[in-house]
């Protein structure tokens, strides 16, 4: 059984041609159907196809075929090279941002969509494990990759858990907005959204109460000043994020006891250096990947001798019980230990005789010369048969 | 024996210390908890060679604080965020550890004239006192150390995640409440052995006094608002007395 890959993404196709082939649940499925065993994997970075057949040749040309829109920018790939692409890719080192955690769960929910046989079931599985595996062992997911994520990271930094903290934002920018997205799933609450025609009293009454403030405006001059804040906050602890060029809150804010003032630059500076750390990490990562894909690889590749090794079993077992049934005018006068004791006598023999041949034609099967040891064994036992 | 379950207890404890200022945190963990284990043997072997209280002496009662500052350091050690304190903490069990074998306190046999009563009561009640005041002090500095590095707009901020200031600050208040009440139970029990006996106070009973009023000032004052900064200052100045008193006990005390 061969595992086939058809696909494409973010880094063979621009947007416009991943639409083409983007697919809903519904229609993820109802492909997935139509091609036999198969999960088609569609998110807004990529749409591939992975399909478990006999025959490689055609699994590939049909699954081209659904996606002969974007054919030119189609990735092929089988076996060892598509299980070790689905481990990456569920380990997020696949994604525009290296570690991203959506993909993980978009990929369970193609798995769960799918119509999977053994093979795919098992590829999957395993890629959901190496991907749960690089997200606990390595720091790659832990860092925020975007501005809005850093200013969220950054308020638990200073508060701990969010829930309960007070936003105030001052303007609606669309920076701004997913910043209090951020906060808000992790359980702060906006209380103002001020704007041009807030009062200044209001503005003034609920910076008292506020734990965090997001500014975003496109106003030209200061609109939240040292001294306004100096006079509300009494050196409680306040987070200040100014998302706005030009800067919305006054710099002097920073220096105030207890109120911490980070403008775009200081997020953007934030970004980059956890993305540096993404990446070091991803290195580690790719380490993790490769030695679960090679696991995988192992159990695949024994699947081409398992066969052999089961008829192998079963022949040898047939001569133990035949020489047995032969000597029973002898053993019949034996007493029921001494009768348990051959019995166990000569199945510890056939084991012990078979146990070295059958590791290693699971680790040749492993060296891509388990098809030649299989029919080998075949050969050498007369077991063509039994096939 | 007890030289045996030393060596491996400091080496852990300096592995541990090594471990966090590279950042090893598995490692460092790992060296904490072996060293634990190996300081607990130890210190359960002092206790069935010896016929009275073993830590009865200023150097037994160090080897009995630092057992017990890296027992409530386990407490939080394992936790991510808090494994940072392990920067403040293990160095400073290391070299209390080693000060402690130096004056004898990790060996066996001293016998002294004080009931075995009253020496657990007075002496282990200061000493958990004393631990849970180190730890808050740990978490002090690592309060400021966060807010520099919040201050500074360290890009670097969420690479080596912390505890948030809000959670430093609480616990450090949490564990001065629990501290304190068992500081006064031990000076209680301190003094009116003192009365009992008609014995003069010496400078160690003045300045644990001392100790006491700071102590308690900050809780007082953390109820009143106090937080921060500020509360972190007054935190590591109580602590500053937790050492003067460590240190003046071999010059008073056991003099």
């Amino acid at each position: 059984m061969h595992l086939v890959l058809v696909g494409t993404s973010h880094h063979h196709a621009p947007v416009e041609l991943r639409e083409q082939v983007a697919l809903g649940d519904a229609q993820a499925h109802a492909l997935a159907e139509e091609l036999g065993e198969a999960v088609v994997l569609s998110t807004c970075n990529r749409t591939e196809i992975y399909v478990a057949a006999l025959d490689p040749d055609d699994a590939e040309r049909r699954a081209v075929a659904a996606l002969a829109d974007v054919e030119p920018a189609l990735y092929r790939l089988r076996d060892r090279a598509a299980a070790l692409h689905l481990f990456r890719v569920a380990a997020g080192l696949d994604s525009l941002v290296p570690g991203e955690g959506e993909i993980l769960g978009q990929v369970r929910t193609a798995y769960e969509n799918g119509t999977p046989g053994f093979l795919l079931d098992r590829v999957f599985r395993h890629a959901l494990h190496a991907g749960r595996k690089v997200r606990t062992q390595t720091a790659i997911g832990e860092s925020p990759s975007s501005v809005s994520a850093a200013a969220a990271a950054l308020a638990e930094q200073v508060f701990g858990d969010l829930g309960g903290c007070r936003i105030l934002m001052i303007g609606s920018g669309e920076v701004g907005e997913q910043a209090a997205r951020n906060l808000r799933t992790r359980g702060a609450e906006i209380v103002l959204t001020a704007n041009s025609k807030t009062s200044r009293d209001d503005l003034a009454a609920q910076l008292a109460t506020a734990d965090v403030v997001v500014s975003s405006t496109s106003s030209p001059d200061i609109v939240l000043d040292a001294a306004t804040v100096e006079r509300h906050r009494r050196g409680r602890q306040l987070l200040l994020i100014d998302l706005a060029v030009p800067r919305d809150l006054d710099p002097a804010i920073h220096e105030l006891d207890g109120c911490f003032l980070y403008d775009i630059d200081d997020l953007q500076a934030i970004v980059v250096e956890t993305l540096a750390g993404r990446r070091s990490e991803a290195e580690r990562a790719e380490t993790i990947v490769a030695a679960e894909a090679e696991k995988f690889h192992e159990w695949h590749a024994s699947l081409d001798v398992v066969p052999a090794i089961a008829s192998l079993r079963a022949r040898a077992e047939a001569i133990r019980e035949a020489e047995l049934r032969k000597a029973e005018p002898v053993l019949g006068r034996l007493d029921e230990s001494e009768r348990n004791a051959v019995e166990s006598l000569t199945a510890q023999i056939v084991n012990k005789l078979l146990h070295l041949p059958t590791v290693r034609m699971k680790q040749a099967a492993a060296a891509a010369d388990g098809v030649i040891y299989a029919e080998a064994v075949r050969h050498l036992f007369g077991l063509e048969d039994e096939r | 024996m007890v030289e045996l379950l030393f060596w491996p207890a400091l080496l852990c404890y300096g592995e541990a210390a090594l471990g966090y200022f590279g950042s090893a945190w598995r490692a460092a963990l790992w060296g904490v908890r072996l060293g634990w284990l190996a300081q607990t043997a130890l210190l359960a072997v002092q206790a069935a060679r010896d016929d009275g209280f073993p830590w009865s002496t200023w150097a037994g009662s160090l080897d009995l604080f630092v057992w017990f500052v890296v027992t409530a350091y386990l407490f939080w050690g394992s936790r991510r965020p808090y494994r940072l304190l392990g920067l403040t903490v293990m160095p400073l069990a290391v070299a209390l550890l080693i000060v402690a074998r130096a004056g004898g306190g990790t060996g066996v046999g001293e016998r002294n004239h004080y009931s075995n009563l009253f020496l657990v009561v007075h002496v282990g009640l200061v000493l958990v006192a004393f631990a849970g005041f180190t730890l808050v002090a740990g978490m002090s500095a690592l309060y400021l150390w966060q807010e520099r590095r919040l201050k500074q707009r360290n890009a670097t901020i969420l690479r080596r995640p912390a505890p948030s200031l809000a959670t430093l600050d609480g616990l450090a208040f949490r564990i001065a409440a629990y501290s304190l009440p068992a500081l006064t139970l031990g000076i209680g029990v301190g003094v009116g052995r003192l009365i009992n006996r008609g014995d003069s106070v010496d400078a160690l009973v003045v300045a644990t006094c001392v100790t006491w009023l700071v102590w308690a000032s900050y809780l007082v004052l953390r109820v009143r608002g106090l937080t921060g900064r500020r509360a972190a200052y007054l935190a590591l100045a109580g602590f500053v007395l937790v050492i003067v008193v460590r240190l003046a006990l071999p010059a008073t005390h056991f003099a």
